[in-house]
């Protein structure tokens, strides 16, 4: 019976590893593979170590291009975004103002409807307008769908903010600027960075919408779909191991400076 | 206290609607410069209002505010030189307490606040705590952040909004003695809302009640506890018990009523109600100004008493004192507090007692309002 004691004990730690393994082993297999050296077109054997990718990670055609793309569409999506979403939801907040009740649930609309739906009439909507498909269609298109995302982040967090902070920043000698600067913002922050954060996940690997916006423009995601027909080179594996591991730096950084700052309080 | 009038606040006619709510009726008020003044009531009766109104935080509909000789009514919170203290304080949650505390002086641009934020803190004896985030503190700190960050900018008037609803009680004596302290070090004036009366009393040099958005009496604590002028103002401050009677004849200085089937002499200097002969009166007494004495010693009560007859309903002993509720013709209610000095054994449920006082303790109030006004609020608070 000592195994079944043993067990109990640690069952919470097991099923926490094996959970944490369950959501790993995608990224693993994606890392070891990007030092695959593959013998055909395909990357889904294993043939034999080789660092060859990772010295040239440009090395597909097509490939980065598509990637600086995709950055630059998510850098832009998320200041649009994140810039659009902060005021709507400071306004939903703390103003009360005609249509506030249906700006509130129309806001969700973009998250409850299905994907194809949307890239579809978004679509109808640029060709009826005339509208040349390509960086700028899709940069609206992001836009559009984010937005919903950071008004929710940043809604929650500004309903949880005190007024009374503002007042007392006010009373002690703060216009409305810098009311706003050193006491509205800071506090409305993360949520803010959450709502940015999500906007730019969601725009970096959006592929539906994309894809029937882009024109002859090509994302990273559609680079991917694309390649994945005709082959796939290691170059997508190495791509998705940097992006994880600069992810997984970003929150470390965040862990660390918050612990020490922790630790310099008590 | 100066004779610098820079630091009192005058209110002229200020008022505040809401729609179709009145929050405050046009008040006229002035603050002396140095004084501690207290804004009690209610909650809902308008306290609050009056006082965001002169912090500009809180635009009036009528009325002006001035502050000194400057007329700030049209002026910005940022802009006005007076300071609050909130209700559950308001700090800052992303700055710690130094940052707080400067925050005021950097808004204005003073470079070196290092040396005056330290003093500041040890006037409230933070000092070792200025590097610690708000929520780090418990509810006293942060309630004396709170003051240190208002303080520091040496404003001409501070008010304070509720700043010890949030405190348990010990925690809220104790704060209150250390507020009068540092008003009476720093000499700024206080303005003081709260629906404590006895935070009130022990607090302020003078004390505005306030009932419906309306300024009800004015004046000291002692004043307006031995000489309440309305019945909100004798229920709200400790407990009176008021008896409605007849006048009859007038001796002197005296009024002679009669109430239920005996008189009562009232001074007319203490009566605030309009007295013809014949004319409704309420008459009052607080519960602490009454002696007990037994029916069967009613011969030794001096002459020139105040006397009521009645038989005790209830009586609870509590340490230093005992009250009595006593059941008479007059009163169905009559409230006694008798000190425990010399307890007579026979004052127990049941006996017929007379209840004595004399007249200078008595208080003739106005018979057309409400009798019952401020217990309901007393007891809601």
């Amino acid at each position: 019976m000592p195994v079944v004691n043993w067990l109990k004990r640690h069952l919470v730690v097991i099923a926490g590893l094996l959970t944490l393994g369950y959501l790993l082993l995608p990224n693993v297999v994606v890392t070891v593979f990007s030092f695959n050296k593959p013998k055909g077109r395909f990357n889904y054997e294993w043939q034999q170590f080789s660092t060859d990718a990772w010295k040239d990670p440009c090395g597909v055609a097509g490939m980065c291009d598509s990637l600086s793309i995709s950055l630059q569409i998510a850098i832009w999506a998320t200041i649009g975004a994140t810039l659009l979403g902060t005021m709507i939801a400071f306004a939903l907040v703390r103003y009360r103002f005609r249509a506030r009740g249906s700006v509130n649930s129309l806001i969700f609309l973009p998250m409850a409807m299905p994907e194809v739906v949307m890239a579809a009439s978004l679509l109808t909507l640029f060709l009826n307008l005339g509208a040349q498909l390509g960086f700028w269609t899709i940069l609206i298109a992001h836009i559009m769908f984010c937005l919903s995302f950071v008004v929710v982040a940043v809604k929650a967090r500004v309903l949880s903010m005190d007024p009374r902070l503002e007042q007392a920043a006010q009373d002690l000698y703060a216009g409305p600027a810098q009311t706003f600067l050193r006491v509205t913002l800071p506090i409305a922050a993360p949520g803010i960075a959450a709502g940015a954060m999500l906007a730019f996940a969601l725009s970096f690997d959006d592929f539906i919408i994309t894809n029937f916006n882009a024109g002859s423009t090509v994302t990273f995601p559609m680079f991917v779909w694309g390649s994945a027909q005709r082959g796939t080179p290691v170059q997508i594996n190495v791509i998705g191991t940097a992006m994880f591991l600069i992810a997984v730096l970003l929150v470390l950084t965040s862990m660390v400076i918050g612990n020490r700052r922790n630790r310099q309080k008590a | 206290m100066t004779t610098d009038s820079s630091g009192d606040v005058r209110l002229s006619g200020i008022g505040k609607t809401y729609g179709a709510f009145t929050a405050v009726h046009p008040l006229d008020l002035t603050v002396p410069q140095g004084s501690f003044f207290a804004l009690l009531g209610a909650s809902g009766c308008g306290k609050t209002t009056t006082l965001r109104m002169i912090a500009g935080l809180e635009e009036p509909s009528s009325g002006t505010v001035h502050l000194g000789d400057q007329d700030v009514t049209a002026l910005p919170p940022y802009k006005r030189p007076v300071n609050t203290v909130f209700q559950s304080y308001a700090l800052f949650p992303h700055l710690d307490i130094f940052e707080n505390v400067a925050f005021g002086l950097r808004r204005r641009g003073i470079k070196s606040v290092k040396k005056q934020v330290e003093d500041m803190l040890e006037l409230v004896q933070l000092g070792e705590q200025a590097r610690k985030k708000p929520h780090q503190l418990s509810g006293g700190q942060q309630q004396r952040v709170a003051v240190a960050r208002a303080l520091i900018n040496h404003p001409k008037v501070l008010l304070l909004d509720e700043p010890l609803g949030a405190l348990d009680l010990k925690l809220r004596r104790q704060m209150q003695l250390e507020l009068k302290r540092i008003q009476t070090e720093v000499g700024i004036t206080f303005v003081h809302v709260t629906h404590d009366q006895e935070e009130a009393m022990t607090m302020a040099d003078t004390v505005a009640v306030m009932n419906a958005g309306r300024v009800e009496q004015l004046g000291s604590p002692t004043d307006l506890y031995e000489n309440p002028q309305t019945t909100f103002v004798a229920n709200f401050l400790g407990t009176s018990n008021l008896i409605e009677a007849e006048v009859d004849t007038k001796n002197g200085d005296d009024i002679v009523l009669r109430a239920g089937g005996g008189k009562l002499v009232l001074p007319e200097a203490r009566c605030s109600a309009p007295t013809t002969a014949g004319g409704k009166v309420l008459v009052g007494v607080r519960p602490e100004k009454i002696s007990l004495t037994h029916a069967d010693d009613a011969g030794e009560i001096p002459e020139g008493r105040n006397r009521i007859t009645g038989r005790i309903a209830h009586s609870s002993f509590i340490g230093v004192s005992t009250q009595y509720v006593i059941d008479s013709q007059v009163c169905p209610e009559f409230e006694v507090y008798a000190q425990n000095i010399e307890r007579d054994p026979r004052l127990t449920p049941g006996a017929d007692v007379v209840l004595h006082w004399s007249p200078v303790h008595t208080f003739g109030l106005d018979a057309a309002q409400d009798i019952d006004a401020g217990i309901d609020e007393q007891a809601a608070v």
